[in-house]
């Protein structure tokens, strides 16, 4: 054998076992036992703190607003979509409360003049609807077009 | 939330037609633009040196260790864009210990691997063995060291063991030309293969890429020898120079083909994303597309080379003719990634609309942290040709 070759295995065997070795600590544990990735990383996701409660919590105590939303046209949007995540109100509701938006300009973010939204969402221009005025005055949010 | 608009705004102002939202901003910018093209640079200097090794072109000699060297140093910065564009250099090292084999990206560790610690670091050893041990026998101080380490202990020089070197040595050439071609090749497939994205899914990109990738090779080899004959007040080697330019120029012929081919079927199907790729090169790919690359980086070299294979001027005239060459091809070049890699983000998939791309200045993204990696790789060769200066290797004919 060439002495180039018998100076070069060795040098690439070392090469590779530390690799291997080295790959031996750096790779978690758990990592590939259910697919590519960390599998303890799923029961670390599920110790996190939950941030929206549901809109089954919310018609828990507020069964009539669940209702007369239900019978509007936002009935299929969540509480959350628009008073926030709610689920530290939702453990105490006495001393928290859920966001009320009521500037036009969060209305807008639906129902501002789009070209590209579909038709059946409400659109109308905010610079020139009914200027003066809060959206919520004539429109209830949880029924529109009551 | 009013910052939230006056963002929002920001955004929507750099938009025209329709768009999705997740299109607004390119996630690809110009570190990813760098990152084929040092490879290119890398497969093609390598290239151009195997020419001389395996397919025994001799005039070619002068600049086979400079093209070893300049694809080594390259090549050990092609990575670097990736690593500042990703953000997270200290969980690189995840590509080579947890490998995904589904996923064609995830194996650019092992390509790069293979390449570096297979094919160029044994290659250019082989090649630089001998010399190395007498450098080690008569260098003092630090160099001296260095060199007793780059021996790795064989110091045998008998005229066998040296002929051993000249045989693995082209043994590792041979691997090393299918290794450049799947290195660059490679980097059109990822591009390739985005099914989504008309303007890069073509089976045609690995071909164009490696292409580009020779010719940019060349033009760098090209451009460095007469850069470094320069520095050094040596007599450039027409003869070695001539016929680099001649390989340019056949390259340059099958890659500006190709790259016709891809165009020229692009337009003939007329498929339905036809109509707004038409706008992009019109529009926002113009000055980048038609003169940058097709104009000042193709047929300006292709028609200035090409003269020169009929009608042969005075040296100091091709010198010029070659350095102006050169340049302009590494500049087009470098803009046929520009154009694949940012053109193909400028368009909405609805085919409806366009956005911009921003450059910034600073930061990790920045132009300042691109020109860094450019610029990094001319250090590294300057102190490689410190270290194993090609012309002071004994040569045997």
């Amino acid at each position: 054998m060439p002495p180039q070759l018998k100076t070069l295995i060795p040098l690439f065997a070392i090469f590779i076992t530390l690799f291997l070795v080295a790959r031996y600590f750096l790779v978690p544990v758990s990592f590939g036992d259910q697919g590519h990735y960390r599998f303890y990383s799923v029961e670390e996701n599920k110790e996190k703190v939950m941030q929206y409660a549901g809109k089954d919590a919310c018609t828990e105590c507020h069964d009539d607003k669940a209702e007369e939303l239900s019978s509007g046209m936002h009935a299929n949007l969540s509480c959350e979509s628009c008073h926030g995540a709610g689920m530290i109100h939702y453990e105490n509701p006495e001393t928290t409360n859920i966001v009320k938006p009521d500037e036009r300009v969060f209305c807008g973010l639906c129902h501002s003049f789009n070209p590209t939204r579909k038709d059946k969402i409400a659109q109308i221009n905010l610079d020139e609807h009914n200027i003066d005025n809060k959206c919520i005055e004539c429109h209830n949010p949880h029924n529109p077009w009551e | 939330m009013e910052q939230h608009y006056q963002h929002l705004y920001e955004m929507l102002s750099q938009v025209h037609g329709y768009i999705y939202p997740n299109e607004i901003d390119l996630q690809w910018g110009l570190l990813i633009v760098l990152y084929p093209y040092i490879t290119g640079l890398v497969a093609g200097a390598f290239i151009l040196a195997s020419l001389e090794r395996v397919f025994n072109v001799k005039v070619l000699k002068p600049t086979y260790h400079l093209a070893l060297l300049t694809a080594l140093s390259f090549l050990l910065v092609a990575t670097l864009p990736l690593v500042s564009h990703l953000g997270h250099p200290e969980r690189a090292y995840e590509i080579m210990t947890t490998p995904q084999g589904g996923s064609a990206m995830a194996i650019f560790g092992f390509v790069y691997l293979w390449y570096l610690m297979v094919v160029l670091l044994l290659e250019i050893w082989f090649d630089y063995r001998r010399d190395i041990v007498l450098w080690s026998r008569t260098t003092k101080g630090f160099k001296g060291i260095l060199y007793k380490i780059l021996t790795l202990g064989v110091t045998d020089l008998s005229p066998k063991t040296i002929k051993w070197d000249d045989k693995l040595g082209y043994i590792i050439t041979l691997v090393g030309i299918p290794s450049a071609f799947i290195l660059h090749g490679y980097v059109g497939f990822i591009f390739g293969s985005v099914k989504a994205n008309p303007w890069w899914s073509t089976v045609l990109m690995p071909v164009i890429f490696l292409f580009s990738a020779m010719v940019s090779g060349i033009a760098l080899v090209m451009f460095i020898y007469m850069a470094v004959s320069f520095l050094r007040k040596q007599k450039i080697d027409m003869l070695a120079l001539d016929t680099i330019a001649k390989y340019l120029f056949y390259i340059l012929i099958l890659d500006f083909t190709l790259e016709g081919l891809d165009q020229i079927h692009r337009i003939y199907e007329a498929e339905e994303s036809f109509e707004i790729l038409e706008l992009l090169v019109h529009g926002k790919l113009f000055i980048t597309f038609f003169i940058f690359q097709l104009f000042l980086g193709t047929i300006i070299p292709l028609v200035s080379l090409g003269t020169l294979q009929v009608y042969k001027p005075k040296e100091k005239t091709r010198r010029l003719i070659y350095l102006a060459s050169s340049l302009l091809v590494l500049f087009g070049v470098f803009f046929m990634r520009w154009n694949v890699v940012i053109g193909g983000q400028l368009f909405s998939k609805s085919f409806y609309g366009f956005t911009d791309y921003k450059l910034n200045l600073i930061g990790s993204e920045g132009l300042l942290m691109s020109i860094t990696w450019v610029i990094i790789p001319f250090f590294i060769l300057a102190f490689l040709l410190w270290l194993l200066p090609p012309w002071k290797k004994i040569h045997d004919e």
